[in-house]
């Protein structure tokens, strides 16, 4: 059964999609079912009944869930979350900025992150089981193992505790150069790239591996190819895919990590926000947040599939 | 005048993970002169394989050489530079892999791959290089030459992939080829153009070359000297003639009785009484059709039968339906349409809905015995399950039914408590039997169970076989690409060509009589120990791999011969308008052909 490319493609975006159809009415549903709405964060516990009833007449809380999830989806295809219960501004323009953060923050981790965990990946795994494959190998496990709020908070002490070298919080208000840049957000990337760097490495370096005992590769050395052309031309476009798979996978757990790193760094980012928001009840709020990182996530994840599909001529047939 | 080639003393030593280094290659001395071709014979682990890349100064990972010297068109490859052994590999010496199918790069296209070592030692500009890889397609006898290239490997055949992986090692002109197993893995009507092709490209080039193999009929057709291995020391060494005809070392001699062709002579076992039926089978993959078939049929309205106690050989070539059909017959593959019949009753498609009686008496003895057998457990527990499952015995009895399994398999019961890992090849498939007769069967279906093992141990298998037929009236299905293995134990034949089987008779007749063109044409793509037997065989035409340009296989309507394609023998107006009918030869085989001119000599072999 031969099927071709754009088809192919076409399936896996239509997945994309059904997906996100089930995510909207998840993110919808499970708001929705927390105990507790914004007017109990409002009025506080000394509400009497009357007040509670007419603030969530007016907040339009009182009507049926579909008639809401309806009037929610249909605002949000526009690109209107609403606006926040607590003080009434646009959700989408609360959101902006501080998405503009985020992404600045993970996508400065990513830039790191990717070029290091591909160079150490396929390093290591030319040089397998050497000593320098052993010390990546320990390090990266190490890594992996110790939680990001452990390595940012041990780094908030000695960097900024101890040695007085950088700033404990993050004032994106001040950065207006590269240096001032590199100051504030040193600590917060770095601890975000290698959170992130130890599952890429360890995928890459599978990946590498297993396309290195190939035998197109020992065909390849008898056919007297040196060792760059061999890795680039030989390995790296078979192993691309898995290794694309693995990169977008531990981007969105870079999502993940923003959260963390936001609240140890108190950066003012979306997950903060979204934090924020989900203590105060703020539904629309943590709707809109939520859909910005399952969205970006789905993104991702179809981005890695589509260039798995696109990489070999072997996954066009599949 | 000095050789092209000269080994000297050469020692190899590996390890495996952080074992104690062990030798591979053992002070083995050769040469080879200019324009000359020396087999390097040798089974599973006899070093051949080491010594052939060591010619290219590619030792593989956890091997080095200990010791000797490899001197190759003037290099002498121990003391290169890894950089001066870049520069000469691929250029001087060049590479033929066992595996086409897998030594090409799935994610580039042929061309590329093709010219691409003459293009990284800058031999000639690019366009020259698609050229001359163009004639070196043709002189291959490639399809399309001039657009074979720009396709993927995936949608080339294993016999293609082959020859176009000669044409990658003759891109550069070497001055040696290394050919390592090339036909090993090719069914024996392809093999036979590939040898045909590799063999007219060497002679007009003058190539100098090594030929690693463990077949001695290919031996004979293509090299003049050769070189006997076991263990990674050499046992004898001459030229051709003398070590196929003359062999003075033991272990030559057993080798060479071990592919001596044999048949066996039939046995008076009577038709009709049959114990496992098939009719009119039908098996596909795929959603049905308009007329209830399945989209890709794979098995085609076949019928056979075996008798109580006999040997049915089933022989086709890759992809031909064998395995489905053994797939079918074992209950793990649904049929479309047609019937089982096991003792005159009719078998459920789904192994699951056949009665315990039924699934006890049909078991199945799967090719790789590493898939079937649980490498953490030793052998002993591993047939007691199987012992326990089928109910015929507990507690001591048990122990004492898996020695006597053991036994039957001809090996210790000493060997009970060891691992799968702790045999050898020959000793898993054994058990792998013990593990079928354990269930206390009729019928014993074999899917191509020697097709892994080295000549000698499989012939020991094959003897085994015959042995458990005499002594417990077994019946076998012996499925298998090997007409000599087929024709040295079983009494009857089904020959399977895609799908359908094309004749059904006595194997011992398969040698002489009518028969239906396809097996003519296996028959005579075997080779045989004679030097000759390449030319004589090209000369008589039957070996007509590729399809005629007017005759499309793709587009020729399936109720027509299947064979239509390659027949060389096919009459226009009967073969390409009519349905082949069943034809029952007289005193031969039931063939399924129109026969046309069952008259003329040359439809019998």
């Amino acid at each position: 059964m031969k099927n071709s490319l754009p088809k192919l493609i076409g399936k896996r975006c239509l997945a994309a999609a059904t997906s996100l159809v089930f995510v909207v009415v998840t993110v919808f549903a499970v708001t929705n079912i927390l105990p507790g709405d914004a007017t109990d964060a409002l009025l506080g516990q000394n509400a009497t009944p009357q007040t509670v009833a007419a603030l969530r007449h007016g907040m339009g809380l009182d009507q049926p869930i579909f008639f809401r999830f309806w009037s929610w989806l249909w605002a949000a295809v526009h690109g209107e979350f609403g606006h926040s219960l607590l003080n009434g501004l646009s959700v989408a323009d609360a959101i902006g900025p501080r998405l503009h953060n985020s992404l600045l923050l993970a996508g400065a981790a990513a830039l790191i992150a990717v070029p290091a965990s591909l160079f150490l990946g396929i390093t290591s795994a030319i040089w397998k089981d050497t000593f320098y494959d052993r010390i990546v190998s320990i390090m990266t496990l190490g890594v992996v193992s110790v939680p990001e709020f452990v390595i940012a908070t041990i780094a908030v002490y000695v960097f900024s505790v101890r040695l007085h070298l950088l700033p404990a919080i993050v004032d994106v208000g001040s950065v207006h150069s590269l240096g001032q840049f590199l100051y504030a957000f040193f600590m917060p990337v770095t601890t975000l790239a290698l959170v992130s760097l130890a599952q890429m490495v360890r995928m890459t370096r599978a990946a590498m591996a297993d396309t290195l005992s190939a035998s197109y590769i020992e065909m390849a050395l008898l056919k007297g190819i040196g060792p760059v052309r061999l890795i680039l031309v030989h390995a790296l476009p078979n192993a691309l895919g898995p290794i694309v798979n693995a990169v977008a996978l531990s981007l969105s757990s870079l999502l993940g990590g923003v959260v963390v790193i936001e609240v140890v760094f108190t950066y003012p980012g979306i997950a903060g926000l979204m934090v924020d928001a989900v203590s105060s009840r703020d539904v629309p709020m943590v709707q809109a947040c939520a859909l910005v990182f399952c969205v970006t996530y789905l993104i991702l994840t179809t981005f890695a599939d589509i260039v798995t599909i696109l990489s070999l001529p072997r996954g066009r047939k599949a | 005048m000095t050789a092209t080639i000269q080994v000297e003393n050469l020692d190899i030593v590996g390890r495996r993970g952080k074992g104690v280094e062990l030798p591979i290659v053992q002070n083995v001395s050769f040469s080879v002169q200019r324009g000359d071709m020396l087999a390097l014979i040798g089974e599973s682990g006899s070093g051949k394989t080491t010594i052939a890349l060591s010619l290219l100064g590619h030792i593989r990972k956890g091997c080095r050489i200990a010791g000797g010297s490899v001197r190759v068109a003037g290099y002498d490859i121990t003391t290169l530079t890894p950089h001066e052994c870049r520069s000469m590999r691929g250029r001087v010496v060049s590479y033929v892999a066992q595996n086409a199918g897998s030594a090409f790069n799935p994610a580039l296209s042929i061309m590329p791959q093709v010219v691409e070592a003459a293009s990284v030692h800058r031999i000639l500009p690019k366009r020259d290089l698609e050229a001359r890889a163009i004639d070196l397609f043709r002189a291959l006898a490639l399809p399309d030459p001039e657009t074979i290239g720009k396709r993927y490997p995936s949608e080339l055949s294993g016999g293609q992939l082959q020859r176009l992986m000669a044409a990658m090692a003759l891109i550069t002109d070497p001055e040696v080829v290394v050919f390592d197993e090339p036909t090993t893995a090719l069914d024996v009507t392809t093999q036979i153009e590939v040898l045909a092709a590799f063999k007219a490209v060497l002679a007009e080039r003058g190539i100098t070359g090594v030929y690693v193999t463990h077949d001695l009929a290919v031996v004979a057709q293509i090299a003049d000297h050769a070189v006997v291995l076991k263990d990674g020391a050499i046992r004898e060494a001459g030229t051709v003639s003398d070590i196929l005809f003359q062999p003075e070392d033991p272990y030559s001699q057993a080798l060479l009785a071990a592919a001596e062709p044999s048949v066996r002579p039939t046995q008076g076992v009577e038709e009709g009484e049959a114990l496992l039926e098939v009719r009119d089978l039908v098996v596909g993959y795929g959603r049905p059709t308009a007329m209830g078939l399945p989209e890709n049929v794979i098995v085609n309205h076949t019928s056979f039968s075996v008798p109580k106690g006999g040997m049915l050989g089933i022989i086709g070539e890759s992809g031909c339906g064998k395995s489905t059909l053994a797939r079918a017959i074992s209950g793990l593959q649904p049929w479309a349409s047609g019937d089982i019949f096991f003792n005159g009753v009719s078998l459920a498609g789904d192994v699951t809905l056949r009665t315990p009686e039924q699934r006890r008496h049909l078991q199945f003895v799967a090719q790789n015995a590493d898939s079937v057998l649980n490498p953490t457990k030793p052998i002993g527990k591993t047939l007691e399950r199987v012992v326990r499952f089928y109910g015929n015995a507990r507690g001591e009895a048990v122990t004492r039914r898996v020695y006597e399994l053991l036994d039957m398999v001809q090996l210790s019961p000493a060997l009970a408590t060891r691992l799968p890992s702790e045999l050898s090849g020959g000793q898993k498939q054994r058990v792998n039997f013990a593990r079928a007769l354990a269930a206390g069967p009729k019928v014993v279906l074999c899917d191509e169970i020697t097709a892994a093992l080295d000549t000698v141990v499989a012939a020991a298998i094959r003897t085994l076989m015959t042995d458990l037929q005499r002594d417990l009236g077994l019946a076998f299905i012996f499925i298998t690409h090997d007409l000599h293995a087929l024709q040295s134990i079983c009494d009857r034949v089904a020959v399977l060509y895609a799908g359908q089987a094309v004749e059904v008779g006595s194997a011992e007749a398969l040698g002489a009589g009518i028969h239906h063109p396809y097996t003519r044409l296996l028959r005579a793509s075997v080779p045989l120990m004679d030097s000759s037997w390449l030319e004589r065989t090209r000369e008589r035409g039957l070996a007509k791999a590729l399809p005629v340009a007017t005759c499309d296989p793709a587009s020729t309507p399936p109720e027509l011969c299947c064979f239509l394609a390659r027949c060389p023998d096919r009459v226009s107006g009967l073969c390409d308008k009519e349905p082949p009918p069943t034809l029952f030869v007289p005193q031969g085989p039931r063939v399924l052909c129109h026969l046309p001119t069952s008259t003329r000599p040359e439809f019998s072999t």
